[in-house]
């Protein structure tokens, strides 16, 4: 933890567990399903987050993450009435489920072609947050270092290609972990860059194109308060 | 940042201020370098000091606790108050603050939203009463960030494993740190300062009703400000706790630790539990629509 972790973050209250981690969730869910509008968002709140959500302005801080609000953006507060009016297609409901972090959400989006993308992440304290589950990948992504999740068919020469493309521009590796549903089934690639910033559209088109097995490329990033 | 015991002794042997001195251990920890992290934090500082404006200058509530700083205002000014004019400026913005933080306002945690109105009120009513310039709210503001992460690295800044001395008390030793930094007291008197404060909170729970960060949180945070004014005003006297601050802190995280989970932010014990409490959440819950 340095100075800037103990003063900070700058947030919209009350709870950086339940407000600012909302919020900063609600980003990478959307930040996953990427810049095409989607259909519908469902945001399932679940534990303490359906217990005491509303008192917290849980519901309204997921939706403004979710619109691209940053955890310190004064629009959190009306950010319901906000997306009334832009028609911002988003459904709230709750659920139980055994096992589940108590301050988590899972999102489901619908996109205009009919595919769909589930997202499960976890506010872990003092606004950090985690996403578990990504298109029914278990995975444990942070956002606070800029993040890369490639969709990719599970061939050879993922790795090397994308690893290959990120040492071509010296970009530094800080973890890179690879998960597949089943041998030659869907596959995805975590990869977390030491970068200052966001990973930019250029990088994120340049890792799409490094293979031919690679279907989608995700940037994450929370943008946090966290930084400097 | 791991021992306020060898920041003074380095401050001791180098004659440097305490938060000359954190400030260049941070930068050598943190890998940044002194002027990015002092520029974060004069940014940190400038959004305090919009989040003091804010408070005070609109009509907040919170979803349980109704707005209550102004009436500490007409009291103050009334003559009869029993607490120095500096703590009644200090416990306004505080309450303040805090309630804004309740109603969704914009805050910094410091160390946490929970406990975020403690700091801005000692800091902003040291400048209101004794007329600190930026650089000196600034000092202040890097001593207490240091005190916060040592505690973070013996102890713990989130109620949920320390309870409320993890929070509110720790942003109130930080703040006790903060007044004797401004006041250009010596670094001994400094952690003497963090240790007196931390000892007069041991064991404080965390038992917000409804979960929500209100009551007792709010109140809290305007009555914590006297005891960091006091535990700075004790040490700066040249009152020394037997205990050393380090060794202080260290009760705190053991304190935490052997606190039951009711009673650390799960609203299950408590003031969380009182039939009063039981009441305001079941009306609560009515309230809202599914």
């Amino acid at each position: 933890m340095g100075f800037l972790d103990i003063i900070g973050p700058v947030m919209i209250g009350p709870s950086s567990s339940h407000t600012a981690g909302a919020a900063r969730l609600g980003r990478l869910a959307k930040a996953c399903w990427g810049n095409e509008p989607f259909e519908e968002v469902t945001v399932f709140l679940r534990g303490s987050f359906a217990f005491t959500g509303r008192g917290h302005g849980t519901d309204k801080a997921v939706i403004a993450g979710l619109m691209g609000m940053l955890p310190d953006d004064e629009g959190i507060r009306t950010a319901l009435d906000e997306a009334k009016k832009k028609h911002f297609p988003y459904r709230l409901e709750t659920e139980h489920v055994d096992g589940a972090h108590p301050n988590s959400a899972r999102f489901a989006f619908r996109g205009k072609d009919g595919h769909t993308l589930e997202v499960v992440g976890a506010s872990i304290g003092g606004g950090a947050v985690e996403l578990q589950e990504v298109d029914g990948f278990s995975v444990a992504i942070s956002g606070d270092l800029p993040t890369l999740i490639t969709f990719h068919k599970d061939t050879h020469g993922v790795v090397a290609a994308v690893a290959a493309l990120l040492a071509n521009r010296k970009i530094n590796i800080a973890s890179m972990t690879l998960h597949r549903k089943a041998r030659g089934g869907m596959a995805s690639l975590v990869t977390e860059m030491d970068m200052d910033g966001p990973p930019d559209e250029a990088l994120r088109s340049a890792v799409a194109a490094a293979h031919p097995a690679i279907l989608r490329v995700a940037p994450i990033y929370s943008g946090s308060g966290r930084q400097p | 940042m791991r021992s306020l015991t060898e920041i003074l002794e380095a401050c001791t042997s180098s004659g440097e201020s305490f938060a000359r001195r954190a400030l260049a251990l941070s930068a050598m920890e943190s890998g940044c370098t002194e002027d990015s992290i002092r520029k974060g934090m004069i940014s940190r500082l400038k959004d305090m000091e919009l989040s003091v404006q804010k408070a005070l200058s609109g009509s907040w509530r919170g979803v349980l606790v109704p707005q209550e700083a102004h009436l500490f205002k007409e009291y103050g000014s009334s003559g009869g108050a029993f607490s120095s004019p500096f703590v009644l400026t200090a416990a306004r913005i505080s309450l303040a603050v805090s309630t804004y933080n309740a109603a969704m306002g914009r805050i910094v945690a410091a160390p946490t939203a929970g406990s975020c109105g403690i700091l801005p009120g000692l800091l902003f009513s040291y400048r209101e009463h004794f007329g600190g310039d930026d650089e000196t709210l600034l000092s202040g503001l890097i001593a207490a960030a240091a005190v916060g992460e040592v505690t973070a690295a013996r102890a713990t800044l989130a109620g949920a494993s320390g309870g409320c001395q993890a929070e509110c008390g720790a942003a109130m030793a930080m703040g006790a740190a903060a007044l004797v930094q401004m006041r250009k007291g010596s670094p001994e008197a400094l952690g003497q300062a963090v240790a007196l404060a931390y000892k007069s909170i041991l064991g404080l729970v965390c038992d917000p009703v409804g979960g929500l960060v209100e009551s007792p949180c709010i109140k809290r945070n305007g009555m914590l400000v006297s005891l960091g004014a006091l535990a700075a005003d004790m040490a700066l006297a040249g009152v020394k706790s037997i205990i050393p601050p380090d060794e202080v802190i260290d009760a705190i995280g053991q304190v935490g630790r052997a606190l039951p989970e009711s009673l650390r932010e799960t609203a299950g014990g408590g003031l969380a539990v009182t039939p009063t409490a039981r009441k305001l959440v079941k009306d609560l819950l009515e309230e809202q629509p599914e």
